[in-house]
């Protein structure tokens, strides 16, 4: 397994090299020009110019991705062009309200989702299942954004329980931290959390149905044993595969959950970068993001060995 | 432990956790939370001109001179000045005690150096660049300008708040490349640029300079006394008008500079949010021509839409029914300002003249003509003044390619001078802060250089002499002549669209004292209880 980790790990060189070359051609090609936003709206279009060619944006693609490219290799993302920080740090700067709101948000929708699913199947066409499953609709209909003013509204503005937005750092305390979070990660998690209660629900009516199971209940084994040992254990492949598929889902998410609560994440940093075509900035994000995807992916295919043990790699 | 005495223990301790927050949100009212108009992404005021920059730079640095609310430039940095009889020699001298956020003390190396890059960048500073025979440091204190013709509008234009400002900093920085953003914030401004604690796009943090010597007199706008109250402030910049809306009535955020129109009859309800005008020169829609490509190369085709043109249409898009925040105005300036003139501006008043325009077109041979209309559909303004025009244009005949797009695309496209079926535009949308149109210095719009001017590149010569009698003229009398001459001209010619007149609001929690109205946010004088 340790040799197929390295094999795939070095498999992520070539992908991560694809991304950058698709990633720089498509900002190259897009509409857009920095300059002119730095510039401001009364500029000339002499001034506007002299900038672009003080940032170096009048040379050729060529040229300009080669300099990227032997830069990222040594480790350097570049320079934001209009703040002048490095873009390493900029991002820095974001990953720890990101990384917060991802794992809170897969900490709540699973605990929520996996037990909902998992009762859900048990209780079959009952009035338990139907109630899952509409949560599981509702939370799959209603955009994250809409849940996420609803929430706000509500527990916020009107009974003034949590913040309306912002981000607390953890190391100013567990409070302030969850007390910031937790309406983003509730709004971010609907949805994950409907997908996830369905397949978890799927796959467990599919277990339980097994002669083993039938043998287990013969044998006289508790029903939570049955439900949680034998049961959920041999449906886990399939949900942490949707676990890893929905973490990239959760990326996107964040882009739109960190603009409603403003929160200063990296999600919020790419919108920003895209709209000022700050592209050193958007580069540097999209490559880490599809980095994290790759890994991601990775701990997946590793973790599947753990529940399952036939499969070997 | 029983059952219940654990919930209750639970429920104490998660009601602590969470109740934790609001208890340091009442603290405080040394920090001051704002929520400017945009996200503060660059801190150069000299080399960019965007007003959210220059918001932020008037905190950190100081100007020689500063505008009071009447325009008229007042001593800030500088202790006085002598200009002589022809106004060709003007000599200034600094105040004592002034010092740079980095302990240094300000100079006229610094003071000249901060000139030279500023004089590069703006309008005003390049007739003085282009007047200036020799600028002479005196000594540490004193500097002298020669110029080889008077200039009399000198200290406006070291003291006026249009950007780029003649902001004064560390001659190091100021020998940055003009065309070039600084990397260091060191300025001699009432507040310090924090920035360690900058998170672009999120938040900015200023700091209270200890040493900034405040001068005695009241502030009044750039004028006068400083006076900082608040040890820190805070820029949040949510992305999102909602959220921003939202934490201002739920106290955490203090003010917010601009907030969306359809959001203020909310806020009015809000018995702890005041509400008022944000700035009393307000702004002035455009709807600019591309003079290069038709059909807009044709003088009559522009006339024609100004003929059919509503102010009043695109007002109510713009901030809607409220008569208080839009006016219509047939001028280029700013109403209410010294020298406002409507003179050749009958062509925006009365019943619109629909079928005159069409008829006009016809003459021209351009009805049916296309029209590239480039909106950046992810401005409210923009939107709502493009969604106008293009109903306006295909009544009047055009056939309307509404290519709806966002402002960094507009930014770029705006620059072409191709064909619109190569990447060109006809019209794009924009609008202009009132404290810009109140006379041609900082006023790019107005310009009809050709291919000198603003994006659409006007020619006009009637323009031009109009704007060169501004700058040479000797008194108010001459100025307001040359203002008039300016206006008739630009409409004869057609050079833009103004839209009409508006006004933005500004918000604040009731605790806050001291906000004035202002083309900027005034932070000085301000206070919380």
């Amino acid at each position: 397994m340790f040799a197929y980790a390295i094999r795939r790990i070095i498999a992520t060189i070539p992908v991560m090299a694809i991304v950058a070359l698709f990633v720089f051609s498509l900002l190259y090609i897009a509409p857009g020009d920095p300059a002119a936003i730095i510039a401001g709206d009364q500029a000339t279009p002499a001034d506007v110019e002299r900038i672009r060619a003080s940032l170096g944006l009048d040379r050729p693609f060529l040229i300009r991705f080669g300099e990227w490219l032997w830069n990222v290799l040594n480790g350097d993302l570049g320079v934001s062009i209009f703040t002048n920080l490095p873009v390493r740090h900029m991002i820095a700067q974001r990953v720890e309200p990101t990384l917060s709101l991802m794992l809170l948000t897969l900490t709540f929708a699973i605990s929520f989702a996996v037990p909902m699913g998992v009762v859900a199947a048990w209780k079959q066409g009952k009035w338990i299942d139907r109630i899952v499953m509409v949560v599981a609709v509702m939370g799959f209909s209603v955009p994250v954004f809409v849940v996420g003013y609803v929430l706000a509204y509500t527990f916020a503005l009107q009974l003034d329980w949590f913040p309306v937005q912002g981000y607390t750092p953890i190391s100013q305390g567990f409070g302030p931290w969850i007390n910031n979070l937790a309406l983003p990660a509730i709004a971010l998690g609907s949805a994950f959390i409907a997908l996830l209660a369905r397949i978890t629900r799927a796959t467990m009516l599919e277990v339980l149905s097994q002669d083993y199971v039938r043998t287990a209940k013969a044998k006289g084994v508790g029903q939570r044993e049955i439900l949680f040992v034998h049961g959920l254990k041999n449906a886990a492949v399939p949900i942490v595969t949707i676990i890893g598929l929905g973490f990239a889902g959760l990326i996107g998410g964040a882009v739109v959950t960190e603009s409603v609560f403003a929160i200063p994440g990296v999600g919020r940093l790419v919108v920003d970068a895209i709209l000022r075509r700050d592209y050193p900035v958007i580069q540097g994000v999209v490559l880490m993001f599809s980095f994290v995807y790759v890994i991601v992916n990775l701990c997946v295919d590793l973790l599947y060995t753990v529940f399952d043990p036939r499969i070997r790699y | 432990m029983k059952r219940r005495n654990l919930l209750k223990t639970a429920t104490f301790a998660a009601g602590s956790v969470l109740a934790a927050p609001m208890v340091g949100r009442a603290q405080g009212s040394r920090v001051l939370k704002f929520v400017p108009q945009a996200n503060l992404s660059s801190m150069d005021a000299v080399a960019g001109t965007q007003y959210v920059v220059r918001n932020a730079a008037m905190m950190v640095w100081d100007t020689l001179y500063g505008v009071n609310a009447k325009l008229e430039p007042q001593p800030q940095m500088c202790e006085g000045h002598e200009a002589s009889a022809d106004l060709k020699t003007w000599t200034f001298k600094l105040r004592p005690g002034l010092k740079f956020h980095d302990g240094e003390t300000v100079t006229t190396r610094d003071v000249l150096a901060s000139l030279n890059r500023w004089m590069v960048r703006d309008t005003m500073g390049q007739i003085i660049k282009a007047r200036l025979d020799a600028p002479e440091a005196l000594d540490d204190r004193s500097f002298r300008f020669r110029l080889n013709k008077p200039f009399s509008k000198m200290l406006f234009a070291l003291g006026k708040n249009n950007a780029p400002m003649a902001l004064i900093m560390p001659e190091r920085i100021a020998r940055t490349d003009p065309f070039k953003l600084i990397s260091e914030y060191v300025g001699s401004g009432p507040m310090k640029f924090n920035t360690a604690e900058w998170v672009p796009g999120s938040k900015a943090v200023f700091d209270k300079f200890a040493d900034y010597p405040v001068r005695p007199e009241a502030g009044e706008w750039l004028a006068g006394g400083k006076r900082m109250y608040f040890d820190r402030i805070e820029w949040i910049i949510p992305s999102d008008a909602a959220t921003a809306g939202a934490a201002l009535q739920n106290g955490e955020v203090d003010w917010w500079e601009t907030p969306l129109p359809d959001l203020i009859p909310l806020l009015k309800r809000n018995r702890n949010v005041a509400m008022d005008i944000a700035d009393p020169f307000g702004n002035i829609g455009s709807l600019r021509f591309n003079h290069l490509q038709p059909p807009f190369n044709d003088v009559r085709a522009r006339r024609a839409v100004l003929m059919a043109l509503s102010q009043a249409d695109y007002m109510q898009a713009v901030v809607g029914d409220n008569p208080d925040l839009w006016k219509e105005s047939a001028s280029f300036f700013t109403p209410g300002a010294t020298g406002y003139t409507e003179d050749g501006g009958d062509i925006l008043k009365g019943k619109r003249d629909i079928e005159g325009a069409r008829k006009l077109l016809a003459e021209a041979g351009l009805l049916g003509a296309k029209v590239t209309l480039v909106v950046a559909m992810d401005v409210a303004i923009t939107k709502a003044e493009g969604e106008v025009t293009a109903d306006l244009l295909k009544k009047i005949g055009f056939d309307v390619d509404f290519v709806a797009t966002d402002w960094g695309t507009v930014g770029a496209r705006r620059a072409k001078k191709d064909p619109p079926a190569q990447g060109g535009w006809n019209i794009f949308h924009t609008w202009h802060a009132g404290a810009d149109c109140i006379n041609p210095a900082p006023y790019t719009a107005l310009d009809a250089g050709g291919d000198k001017a603003w994006f659409g590149w006007p020619k006009s010569d009637a323009v031009q002499a109009g704007i060169a009698a501004w700058y040479d003229a000797p008194d108010a009398a001459a100025e307001k002549a040359a203002l008039a001459s300016i206006n008739k001209a630009s409409f004869d010619y057609a050079t833009y669209g103004p839209t009409g007149f508006f006004l933005m609001y500004q918000a604040w929690r009731t605790n806050i004292s001291g906000i004035v109205k202002a083309p900027f946010p005034v932070f000085w004088g301000v206070q919380k209880t």
